[in-house]
């Protein structure tokens, strides 16, 4: 599990140059571990998605990678996504790193037929394959996702939203790739066919092994679905740990007032706040911590200061992060941030 | 729930002429079939469903954006239902998209101000006192600031609450609030949830919450109706709906929200997808996907059914106490 597939370090985008840059990422590091599935959560605007973008190379202008690496280890060896050419990075994407994007209405080509579309991925990136084999092997991927192999010949208007998402991931299954890139696959989708597809997309991870970096504002799905998740705020990552943790456990005051805004299905209906504000304004940032406009715990400290990502230092049993000051030497975290599961309570 | 609901509409159908495609030629969008929902005032009743099970169609009906192909909407108990702009003065729609709802090249000034006068309720103030007074109202302070932005000035949360606000100018006593939070960031929905919450206790609104997302319709809604395919399948306290669903369409709506609380992987109840409005299945619309389906589900479509207090579920399992039997206890949730 702890091999790593993707490593990302520093990363930082900006939209735009010079003194009007908008930085959407800042010094963004991630390292996704094989068949792991890594949630990154967020609100919009929080530069996820535009995290995607840029470790795909699918940045548009006006982005631009300011700094950083994405390290891949493909199947032939490591290399930095960033100092691929254009050629390289297109022989890449699909076989070895494939991206399901959010709205599958506008990924599929409408003028032609889902078996076209199957098949031309094939063609592209495996020569050998007949046309025959790319036929069957269009076929199998679309049973794979559960969608029955006479949809083949069926245009995309003709297919309802979830089968057309899971032609998405039968595509981007295809050759079999070690990284899939989900951002806010299921978003569009109803409830019962996001279950649907989060279900199958589970078994084909448990069968094929791939890595998936799921990206999502939904939090409490993330819970349910990654094993680690990473929360960003203003183009930072702000807390980054287990999954289970995060949710029991959070220790950033951001993570803590997201998982206060989704109201529960059971218990005790009581008034909950969710966070006061907006989230910010990425051409105009609040000057140190970018959070302590809306933080509950906000000291003059934060206002001034810019914490960094850190290991929390008395919590050395699990890999997880968090960038708050109260994290830090010196400063006392509240008990509501720094709980501990409680060990060996068998009860 | 003696009291006479403020606006309860009965039996309502409504279908839309399909218009495209050779083969369809005279066929019908069955968006809205027989659905019957009373807003009563201080409350806040919530319709749960998926897309395209009419939860937006039903709000539209109850606005009067769109005209009734059958049923009847009751004002105040009374057959005489105010019409036109006084109507419009006593039932307000609150939007899903608050980037779409609000005129950007208008300032807040301009927006809040015009229903302010044509519907004569500025009051001896000057607009722009009523207008703060409405800022205030949601909670957009300090007002005399706000009054003078623009839209894109705005967050979505923000917006949205301009949007309620231009809604109140009117002083309505039913607000149709259609998915609004739904376009909003995670961290600010329950700010406008809370506002709507507060409208309901403190002016004693009837409100209409129009949603997809179970979890907050039990967060704020006194009670809940579940719509599958046009139709009610559901309907009772938010907490009771939410805790122990007793139709299968609930049950299989339930299972699928995430929810990390859950013990375990979650196991779907039920399969497929909702079906064609235009041809909907015979009998129960919901019985191709519905794992306890019977012959008589597929022949007759079953009546709102009590199964308990003010909680009904349009299924046959609930017809006789035997058969209540054979209902699927997935209500283990509420039962705890």
């Amino acid at each position: 599990m702890s091999e790593p597939i993707l490593e990302i370090s520093n990363l930082s985008v900006d939209y735009g140059f010079g003194p009007d840059a908008v930085h959407a990422v800042a010094d963004a590091s991630l390292t996704l571990s094989r068949g792991e599935v890594l949630g990154l959560a967020g609100e919009s605007g929080s530069g996820k998605s535009t995290l995607a973008y840029a470790v795909t190379r699918l940045l548009r202008e006006p982005g631009v990678i300011t700094s950083g690496s994405a390290i891949f280890h493909g199947r032939d060896g490591a290399q930095d996504l960033f100092d691929l050419d254009a050629e390289q990075i297109r022989e890449l994407r699909w076989s070895q790193i494939s991206v399901v994007f959010q709205s599958a209405m506008n990924s599929l080509n409408p003028v032609f037929t889902v078996g076209v579309q199957l098949t031309d991925v094939l063609r592209a990136h495996n020569k050998e394959l007949g046309r025959r084999q790319r036929q069957q092997r269009a076929a199998e991927l679309l049973d794979m996702v559960g969608i029955t192999p006479d949809r083949l010949r069926s245009y995309p208007h003709e297919l309802s939203g979830g089968m057309r998402q899971r032609v998405m991931i039968a595509m981007a299954l295809a050759l079999e790739p070690r990284v899939l890139i989900m951002d806010e696959p299921t978003t569009a989708l109803d409830v019962v066919t996001q279950r649907e597809i989060l279900q199958e997309l589970g078994e084909l991870r448990e069968r094929l092994g791939f890595a998936v970096l799921f990206i999502t504002h939904d939090l409490s799905l993330l819970v349910e679905l990654a094993d680690s998740i990473a929360v960003m705020y203003a183009g930072r990552i702000v807390e980054h740990a287990p999954a289970e943790s995060l949710f029991r456990n959070p220790r950033h005051p951001y993570t803590e007032g997201l998982l206060g805004s989704f109201p529960g299905l059971h218990g005790e209906r009581k008034t909950m706040t969710g966070i006061p504000g907006s989230p910010p304004d990425l051409r105009n940032l609040p000057s140190g911590c970018a959070f302590h406009p809306r933080c509950g715990y906000a000291m003059d400290a934060c206002k001034a200061e810019r914490p960094e990502l850190l290991p929390i230092s008395w919590e050395p049993a699990e890999p997880r992060s968090a960038s708050c000051l109260l994290h830090t030497d010196g400063y006392q975290a509240p008990e509501s941030l720094s709980k501990t599961p409680k060990i060996g309570s068998a009860l | 729930m003696t009291e006479i609901p403020v606006l309860e509409a009965k039996n309502l159908v409504k279908h839309f002429p399909v218009r495209q495609g050779w083969s369809l030629r005279g066929a019908k969008v069955h968006a809205v079939e027989d659905v019957s929902i009373a807003l009563r005032r201080g409350t806040v009743t919530a319709v749960v469903g998926e897309s395209g099970s009419g939860k937006s169609t039903l709000a539209r009906l109850l606005a009067r954006r769109t005209s009734l192909t059958g049923g009847e909407l009751l004002w105040e108990g009374g057959t005489q239902t105010p019409s036109g702009r006084e109507y419009a003065s006593e039932v307000q729609l609150v939007l899903q998209d608050p980037f779409a709802s609000l005129n950007p090249v208008h300032g807040l000034r301009y927006i809040l101000g015009r229903p302010l006068k044509i519907h004569g309720t500025v009051d001896g103030r000057s607009t722009d006192d009523a207008v703060k007074a409405l800022l205030e109202r949601v909670s957009l302070t300090p007002s005399d600031q706000f009054i003078e932005k623009m839209p894109h000035e705005l967050s979505g949360g923000q917006r949205q609450r301009v949007a309620i606000a231009r809604a109140l100018a009117v002083r309505p006593k039913v607000l149709l609030a259609d998915e609004p939070v739904s376009m909003l960031d995670v961290s600010i929905r329950l700010g406008v949830l809370n506002l709507l919450a507060d409208l309901r206790d403190r002016e004693q609104l009837a409100i209409l919450y129009v949603t997809h997302d179970l979890a907050s319709a039990r967060y704020l809604a006194d009670t809940i109706t579940v719509m599958y395919a046009g139709g009610v399948v559901e309907s009772g306290p938010a907490v009771t709906v939410a805790d122990s669903p007793q139709h299968p369409y609930t049950q299989l709506l339930l299972s699928a929200v995430p929810d990390p609380d859950r013990d375990g992987a979650p196991r779907l109840a039920g399969a497929g997808s909702p079906p064609s409005l235009i041809h909907p299945p015979a009998g129960c619309r919901f019985h191709p996907r519905c794992p306890f389906a019977m012959a008589k589900c597929k022949v007759e479509a079953p009546p709102a059914l009590p199964v308990g207090d003010g909680h009904t579920s349009a299924c046959w399992l609930h017809e006789n106490t035997e058969n209540t039997q054979a209902s699927p206890a997935a209500g283990t949730a509420g039962a705890a």
